[in-house]
């Protein structure tokens, strides 16, 4: 930790620009912002903000095509911008280190945790191997991971996602450095985990003083754990201030915007509560499903779930990966015959139907997927991509094809100039438009959003789950909305499920289930949603300004 | 573990049976057959009598299932019958054909892999991103190269022109240098490839990033960090390239006049020598089953996610 009054980290009037092909587009724009000891900096935006470029700027890892064009990076008082490969390999590690988005995939497959941690100790020091382990296993009990000694033999794919960021943590600390750049470090992570993974931060931070950027997408996570904000937008800073400050007065439209937009940080209003006496659209009923392991046994992935959904409501299905959420959907889709218990929807018994009953069963249950970047195929136009279902089911002359295709891509909030395009020309939130006026288009009976807006940007989520309410208003749809995001299904849904480990632990409206959760597990759930700190009160009555259509 | 080394191994001596199976049913299926082709020549000026008391003699009239068992009985004894044609045991033509091959194949191998290795990190060291150019065309230029046109190139510019490799009376090891590169080349650029694209891809994953963050060098990330990620699909085509090298082999003895299994398979194919054939069938099965056994049990030393069977629940 410095010991003067300067700050940890300067960065003046910062430009990047990344070369693709011959152009070079410059995506920062002259940010400033400074660092002081000790302190948490969260910087804000969505993709393209420049928010990442600018943090890996800082430890001086841009990718091959990136370039600082001008400006300068202070790391406790020497310009590091123009310094050449060998002396940053000489800081890395040392002075600032890196706590990475996903830690699935940021350890290296095939050394040990201990390898793995001991390196950086090695790159910067000579240490006879007793001693490095040593101080292997203590850092790895600093970071709170139970049997350290025996961690240090075991390769990632043994630990758990939540156990892989700890190590990734115990490494960005093991030198003391001055400076922890967290990218994202728990957007990939469950939320209770993502909770434990913020906190044990906040406690390394208090104990050694070092200062940490926060680089964050989720404004809930910034204002719970950042002294001072940081909204970037296309490159250029909004606005910075202290972290009350901004949530409470935020000075440019866009805070504004990205406020009322975050899930976690409005209000929800109420839904208007269900009338009684609707018919069920869908019916689950002690629904079990088996897996069978290559070690001969069962596992058990859903067990005993129960649930109704009223026709035109939603019901969300929320729990943790591994809580059986998925495999309850793939069941109600058909797309695999429950061990035991039954799925009405409507008046049919899904389990019951075979080969042609249940392709014809199709058309009364549609998915939208979580990642509109994968669902859609990239060399079909739009056109025949929303078409396609058509093609599948009664033969209808191509005239009347097109104008229903037409007609669904004008209901979803698409222009009709889209029809010809290719899905890699749209922004994500057009292609899970896309996606949606897909699945729409046979008119079906019970739509499955598979976390449908967890791969979205904030102000694009806030328009997507708008344009699924009006949807549900309009057409009378029966939703059941997957999610792992608690702040999401307070907003959208009617009534819900939570799982865990494939037991259904609660079940009720959403305003039963948030107000007096009946298990331990679910008010955790609860308690873990990011965004606590928020002054709420004074936040309702900004004006909203309307962005333009994504 | 165990479960896994013994079914791979069981699995390497049901292909072993199946490629005898096959080749027999093969080999029996060609019209006529070998003693025919020798004795009805009117040179020995035999009668159809006498030529029949010589298949009975060489029980090549008898029942196909009767053959069969004889055959795999005998094979499983190391005896792989005569041949008709030199009139000497199998084995025995085995015995001097053989390690000419083996040396052979065994060096083009080692040779392949080591160019493989060395295009693919100079590409991925090379400074200037022409260089990298240059280096990363090179494996399709191989691909594309004739194998009797390579060794006939190769001749012509080490042997005539520069005088560097002599033909005539070659010492044992100079006689190998040029047909062990002919033999490299066409198996080097498929493997530089793979290997190519997968440091490529490695090198985006965020463990790379990590490791960088931790101030490592370019040499360290690469050796450390990314070759033993990116050699473990590369293994796997390496094995299955191992039947071009059987194949190469024939080629390469043929233009080098070198005495080994390709030459004996070239005559024995123009006689119908079958004892001969199947030998060489059954050798070039084991030789490749024994190669793809081993890469199946070098993966789980290499890659530890393979030793537990599966891994821990997340």
């Amino acid at each position: 930790m410095s010991t003067s009054a300067n700050p940890v980290l300067d960065v003046r009037d910062l430009h990047i620009s990344y070369s693709q092909g011959d152009e070079r587009p410059t995506v920062v724009h002259g940010v400033s912002f400074t660092v002081e000891p000790g302190e948490v900096v969260a910087l804000v935006g969505e993709s393209g903000s420049g928010k990442t470029s600018t943090a890996q700027a800082v430890i001086g890892l841009l990718a091959e095509n990136g370039r600082v064009e001008s400006g300068s990076i202070l790391l406790n008082g020497e310009d590091i911008s123009r310094w050449n490969a060998r002396r940053l390999r000489s800081i890395r590690g040392a002075l600032v280190s890196l706590v990475p988005q996903d830690p699935g995939s940021s350890l290296n497959p095939v050394l040990t945790i201990g390898a793995q941690v001991r390196e950086i100790l090695q790159i910067h020091g000579r240490l006879d191997r007793r001693t490095a382990d040593r101080k292997v296993i203590e850092l790895l009990a600093n970071v709170g991971l139970s049997q350290p000694e025996l961690r240090i033999h075991q390769y990632p794919h043994e630990l758990s996602g939540g156990m892989k960021q700890r190590v990734l943590i115990a490494i960005a600390i093991a030198l003391r450095p001055a400076l922890i750049i967290a990218d994202e470090p728990t957007s990939a992570l469950d939320v209770t985990v993502q909770r434990r993974i913020l906190d044990l931060i906040d406690d390394l931070r208090r104990e050694h003083g070092t200062s940490v950027l926060l680089v964050t997408h989720d404004l809930g996570v910034a204002a719970d754990r950042s002294d001072r904000i940081i909204v970037l937008q296309g490159g250029r800073i909004q606005e910075q201030g202290r972290t009350a400050d901004v949530l409470a007065s935020p000075q440019s439209a866009y805070t504004r915007k990205l406020l009322s937009d975050a899930p976690s940080l409005s209000v929800a209003k109420p839904r208007p509560p269900v009338k009684p006496g609707r018919p069920a659209a869908l019916t689950v009923t002690n629904l079990v499903q088996d897996f069978s392991l290559p070690t001969g046994k069962n596992f058990r992935a859903v067990d005993g779930v129960s649930f109704s959904v009223a026709r035109g409501t939603t019901h969300a299905v929320v729990g943790e990966s591994g809580s059986g959420k998925t495999t309850t959907i793939r069941s109600i889709a058909g797309f695999q015959k429950p061990t035991s218990g039954e799925i009405r929807i409507g008046d049919l018994n899904v389990a019951s139907l075979r080969s042609e009953a249940l392709r014809q069963f199709r058309r009364k249950v549609q998915l939208v997927y979580q990642n509109p970047w994968a669902s859609l195929d990239p060399r079909q136009t739009v056109q025949a991509i929303v078409e396609e279902p058509l093609l599948n089911f009664d033969p209808l002359p191509r005239a009347e094809r097109e104008a229903r295709v037409r007609a669904i891509i004008e209901r979803v909030g698409l222009p009709a100039t889209v029809l010809s395009r290719l899905p890699h020309a749209l922004s994500g939130g057009q292609r899970q438009r896309v996606a949606i006026a897909r699945a729409l288009v046979l008119e079906p009976e019970v739509v499955v959003l598979d976390e449908a807006v967890s791969a979205l940007d904030v102000t694009v989520q806030a328009q997507i789950l708008e344009l699924l309410a009006e949807l549900q208003r309009d057409l009378g749809l029966t939703y059941v909305f997957v999610s792992h995001d608690l702040a999401v299904v307070r907003q959208i849904a009617d009534t819900v499920s939570v799982l865990h480990n494939g037991r259904q632990v609660d079940y009720g409206t959403v305003e039963e289930v948030f107000s007096s959760a009946s298990t331990a597990y679910t008010r955790e759930l609860i308690d873990a949603i990011p965004g606590k700190k928020f002054p709420r009160a004074e936040k309702a009555q900004q004006p909203i300004e309307t962005g333009p259509l994504s | 573990m165990t479960r896994y080394v013994v079914g791979r191994i069981g699995q390497a001596l049901l292909v072993l049976w199946a490629a005898f199976t096959l080749s027999f049913i093969l080999l029996q299926a060609m019209p006529g057959d070998a003693v025919l082709i020798k004795f009805l020549n009117p040179e020995f000026g035999l009668s159809a009598d006498q030529v029949a008391e010589i298949r009975a003699a060489y029980a090549v009239d008898s029942n196909v299932v009767v053959q069969y068992g004889h055959t795999l009985v005998n094979f499983l004894q190391g005896d792989f019958g005569y041949s008709l044609q030199a009139g000497v045991p199998v084995s025995a033509q085995l015995a001097t054909n053989l390690p000419p091959t083996l040396k052979l194949a065994g060096l083009g191998f080692l040779a392949a892999t080591l160019l493989a290795i060395f295009i693919a990190f100079l590409s991925s060291m090379a400074p200037f991103a022409w260089l990298r150019n240059a280096i990363q065309s090179l494996p399709s230029l191989f691909i594309s190269i004739p194998v009797f046109w390579l060794a006939i190139m190769l001749i012509q510019i080490f042997s005539f022109r520069f005088r560097l490799v002599s033909v005539i009376n070659p010492g044992p090891w100079e006689s190998l240098v040029l047909p062990v590169a002919t033999l490299a080349v066409p198996i080097a650029a498929p493997l530089a490839q793979i290997l190519i694209r997968n440091i490529d891809e490695i090198r985006t994953r965020p463990f790379v990033a990590v490791a960088r963050a931790k101030g490592a060098s370019e040499t360290r990330l690469l050796w450390r960090h990314v070759a033993r990620n990116a050699i473990l699909p590369t293994l796997t085509i390496a094995g299955v390239l191992f039947g071009e090298l059987i194949a190469g082999a024939v080629v390469t003895e043929t233009v080098f006049g070198l005495n080994g299994i390709g030459g004996l398979t070239e005559k024995a194919v123009g006689n119908q020598d079958l004892a001969v054939l199947q030998a060489v069938v059954v050798i070039s099965a084991a030789a490749f089953v024994t190669i793809n056994l081993a890469v199946d049990l070098a993966y789980p030393l290499l890659d530890p996610r393979l030793r537990t069977g599966h891994g821990a629940a997340a």
